[in-house]
């Protein structure tokens, strides 16, 4: 296959950045998205200029560092991460548009890679249980209903690549942060920090600049590990749940 | 002299491991320990090199202990570690299913499954904590499978004839490191670690023999930096990415502890790889990486190829009395369960004898007809659903209608730093954990087993030893800039880089690594050869001798460039490349992973020689392209005498 790139170039944080057109020939339609990019990088370096930067590591759709709007869709037109996108979804002699991110929240720090840093930081304020290291209990101790470890294991499932965000009209946060609420609260192991991890995530959420959710869907259609959107509607009632128990304390 | 040439130092030795019998010496060395006063913990910094399962466990705990840590790891997120990938599970001898598990079955597979290259200490204490990892987990939020009383399920895994194996349907890897990482997000917003993500080590800081910190590069600024402390832990993974095609993550690399292992550290067992038996197979000279398919599909899956050599008709098309279940057929107890060397090593023979299937002939079928038909095509999908969407979408055929092809590839690294009992390398105050040490898992690593250790390095062990360490060394000088030997290693790193950026020659850094990973590959795989090994250790140093000159490395050292954090890993692989095969040259026997067409029994088996190689081979680093000197440390086996493995 023989296709155009547009590429969205970016020197760094502060630069000013573009769309720049590249071909590239003799693709399979076998490679990965990826193994493409790889191929155009190739390419570039030999002829002295400078290599398309993007974040990409596992390349089998489980690390969550791969991160491209293709054609204006997270990840591209299958429900799957970028790395796990093949060339035979596309057709000979097709136009690609290939962005980064686009976030307040994911600031462009060069090309294609993006800072999901705002990902961790809501994680750390609340997306864990405190169990310090050797004072588990054995592990049988509190069974834990089949459907709730199901659920719990859905949710837990986010790969935390931000195609929810970028999706999103207003690059909300909603579908990452649910995720891991629902993931830690309707476990028991969960239950006795199940308030504060909800308003301490949300709020942390809100700190880093995401904007509001309006159902628009976007983040769940994007999302390559097919979190629901109803995820959200769960983090809702789980907020709310908690604003009115902190209110009686 | 020449590289071959290597002579035998002094024997090494564990000198931590207390005598006694085997079930009590990790309570005795807990107890012979030094203690650090808690209020003065967080006076000692530790260092914490990568945030996979060993690092993050590990990063988390010293935290909790009140300890300063500061930690790094190249990806953007701690979350992201190449533990991420593991897909099948973890191991632990709860004997939840009453099939006549316990600690001491645990310790007698692993130290089989390693093929008696192991020490006996190690795997004892690796049984043992693998209870208490559960524990931890569950307790973090863990979402194991469960059974519908609300109790964990468990499976077999390869190897092994019980079902100790805990597992997150395909994802068990991402739930466990998932865990660590929330452990370690709780402990970063806390203030006790210090968190550098998109920070890559580029060198090791030895000032008067001990580890006093690390030069490491910001990857966004290309910032060049120093950092100190009182110990330093490595926990940067396996090697494998040396093959360029290999089941790890793109950036996974060896720098870490090769720049370790370069400053004094000893690095055993080199030749120790694991190639996995159940991985997608290669389309072309694109691909840039291989895929592993979890290998609990051979719980149910049958392997085979046709019993004629070159038929291509379709699978399907194949009768029943034209195919040649192999691994049944071979090994009629374990059939399609036997560990993963063996499998790995049948999957060759085949296509080596002109039966494989698929482009090029370098497949076997994984088939699961039989199963579908036994347990209905809905419970097929509740396994292995996430496994065969992951295999359709990347070849676009459907194992659910046609069988699927698999073909082994670079998996793992049981070779790495050497490391006594408290897992403290030659250099004192250096600590490797996880992959990035040799010491659990002899030649061969079970399935499941990876995980298993990984965290009981973290949480448990580590977090016990490097307190003795730190109670004997309680007021180590500070360290700053100024020191010479940091000067050193400062200039050393950036005139590294900055010859990488200058040579301005006609290769790419892939060309390269792509051409010593397909000679390593060759020579240095599934099946190696005294003449091959000696032809492949003459082609390396001349692909160094070319790289340094024709490496072409665009942009500067002070941005963000990819391509230069490429070629500086590839410096690297040059030279472990070559100490993997002299190691697997000077092993002229079988073991394990390790298979030398020269060691075999009459009937194609691996043949151990245990009058000679009962050791593992610790080689110390005398400089690039110098014969490195070697060490052994003799394996002695008191609890599971030494057979020769037979899973017949």
């Amino acid at each position: 296959m023989k296709l155009t790139l547009r590429v969205w170039r970016q020197r760094d944080a502060d630069a000013e950045g573009a769309m720049s057109p590249y071909e590239v020939d003799g693709i399979s339609s076998d490679m990965s998205f990826l193994e493409m990019l790889d191929v155009l990088n190739e390419q570039l370096i030999l002829a002295g200029e400078d290599p398309v930067a993007f974040d990409h590591d596992c390349r089998e759709g489980i690390c969550g560092a791969c991160s491209l709007v293709i054609n204006g869709d997270a990840h591209g037109p299958e429900r799957t991460t970028t790395c796990q996108l093949h060339m035979r979804s596309f057709k000979d002699g097709d136009t690609i548009d290939i962005e980064p991110w686009r976030a307040a929240a994911f600031p462009v720090i060069k090309d294609l890679v993006v800072d999901r840093s705002a990902f961790d930081r809501i994680i750390q304020a609340g997306g864990y249980i405190t169990a310090p290291t050797g004072a588990a209990p054995e592990a049988h101790a509190t069974p834990v209903p089949k459907p709730d470890a199901d659920f719990a294991f859905e949710h837990a499932e986010c790969i935390g690549c931000g195609a929810c965000v970028a999706a999103c009209p207003n690059g909300a946060a909603m579908l990452f942060t649910s995720a891991k609420v629902n993931h830690l609260n309707v476990l028991p192991q969960g239950a006795p920090e199940r308030e504060t991890r909800v308003l301490d995530m949300v709020a942390q959420m809100d700190e880093e600049g995401f904007g509001g959710c309006t159902l628009a869907g976007e983040c769940a259609t994007a999302c390559p590990k097919g979190i629901p959107l109803v995820s959200i509607t769960s983090m809702n009632k789980e907020w709310l749940r908690a604003t009115r128990k902190v209110a009686k304390r | 002299m020449t590289y071959t040439d290597y002579v035998t130092g002094e024997p090494v030795a564990d000198t931590k491991a207390p005598a006694g019998p085997v079930a009590e010496r990790w309570d005795k060395r807990r107890f012979e320990a030094k203690l650090v006063n808690p209020a003065n913990r967080r006076k000692h910094t530790v260092i914490v090199v990568g945030t996979g399962l060993a690092g993050g466990s590990a990063g988390a705990t010293l935290a909790e202990q009140g300890y300063h840590v500061v930690q790094f790891c190249y990806q953007d997120s701690p979350r992201r570690a190449h533990s991420i990938a593991a897909q099948g599970g973890i191991n632990a001898a709860k004997n939840y299913r009453n099939d006549g598990d316990s600690v001491h079955r645990l310790f007698y597979d692993t130290v089989k499954g390693g093929d008696f290259r192991a020490r006996e200490s190690n795997v004892h204490r690796l049984a043992q904590i693998s209870v208490e990892i559960i524990d931890q987990c569950v307790a973090q939020g863990v979402p194991f499978a469960r059974e519908y009383g609300g109790l964990l399920d468990t499976r077999s895994f390869g190897g092994v004839q019980v079902s100790r194996t805990f597992y997150a349907r395909g994802q068990t890897g991402q739930q466990l490191l998932l865990g660590a990482y929330q452990a370690l997000s709780r402990q970063i917003a806390a203030g006790n670690v210090e968190m550098h993500p998109r920070t890559e080590m580029l060198d090791l800081i030895v000032v008067d023999g001990r580890a006093r910190g690390i030069v490491a590069r910001d990857l966004i600024t290309g910032k060049i930096s120093t950092y100190f402390a009182d110990a330093v832990v490595l926990a940067s993974g396996g090697y494998g990415n040396v093959f360029y095609l290999s089941t790890n993550a793109m950036n996974s690399n060896a720098t870490a502890i090769w720049r370790a292992h370069r400053r004094g550290a000893y690095f055993a067992n080199p030749c120790f790889t694991q190639i996995h038996p159940t991985c997608i197979p290669r389309t072309g000279d694109h691909q840039s990486k291989l895929t592993l398919m979890s290998e609990s599909l051979r719980n149910d899956g049958r392997i085979w190829v046709p019993k004629a050599k070159g038929d291509d008709r379709p699978p399907n098309r194949i009768p029943e009395d034209e195919r040649d279940y192999y691994l049944e057929r071979i090994y009629p107890s374990f059939g399609n369960l036997v560990p993963r060397d063996i499998a790995s090593r049948a999957a060759k023979n085949v296509c080596d004898e002109g039966r494989g299937v698929g482009p090029g002939g370098q497949g076997v079928y994984l088939d699961f007809a039989d199963a579908i038909r036994r347990m209905g095509r809905k419970a097929v999908e509740a396994k292995y659903g996430n496994l065969f969407d992951m295999y359709q979408r990347i070849t676009d055929e459907d194992p659910y209608e046609v069988p699927m092809r698999i073909y082994p590839a670079v998996h793992y690294t049981m070779g790495g730093l050497w490391v006594d009992y408290d897992l403290q390398t030659t250099i004192p105050g250096l600590f490797a954990i996880g992959e990035a040490n040799f010491s659990d898992h002899g030649a061969n690593r079970l399935g499941a087993s990876a995980l298993m250790q990984g965290l009981a390095d973290g949480y448990f062990v580590l977090p016990a030893t490097i307190n003795d360490y730190l109670a004997r060394n309680p007021h180590q000088e500070p360290v700053t800039d100024r020191h010479p030997v940091v000067q050193e290693a400062l200039a050393e790193t950036e005139d590294r880089l900055n010859l990488l950026l200058s040579v301005d020659g006609d290769r790419t850094p892939d060309s390269f690594h792509r051409e010593v990973g397909e000679l390593l590959w060759e020579f240095c795989g599934m099946a190696r050869t005294d003449a091959g090994l000696r032809k492949a250790l003459e082609r390396i140093p001349q692909i160094r001798e070319e790289f340094w000159r024709r490496i072409k490395v665009p942009g500067t050292g002070e941005e963000f460039n990819q391509s230069l954090e490429k070629a500086n890993r590839i410096v690297d692989y040059l030279e472990l490349a070559e100490l993997m095969c002299l190691d697997a040259l000077h092993r002229a026997e079988s073991c394990g992973g390790h298979f030398r067409e020269e060691s075999q029994t009459p009937d194609g088996e691996a043949a151990r020689r245990d009058d000679e190689f009962a050791y593992a081979a610790a080689w110390e680093f005398t400089g690039t392209g110098e014969a490195p000197t070697l060490h052994k440390e003799d394996l002695v086996f008191e609890y599971v005498h030494p057979t020769q493995r037979s899973y017949a």
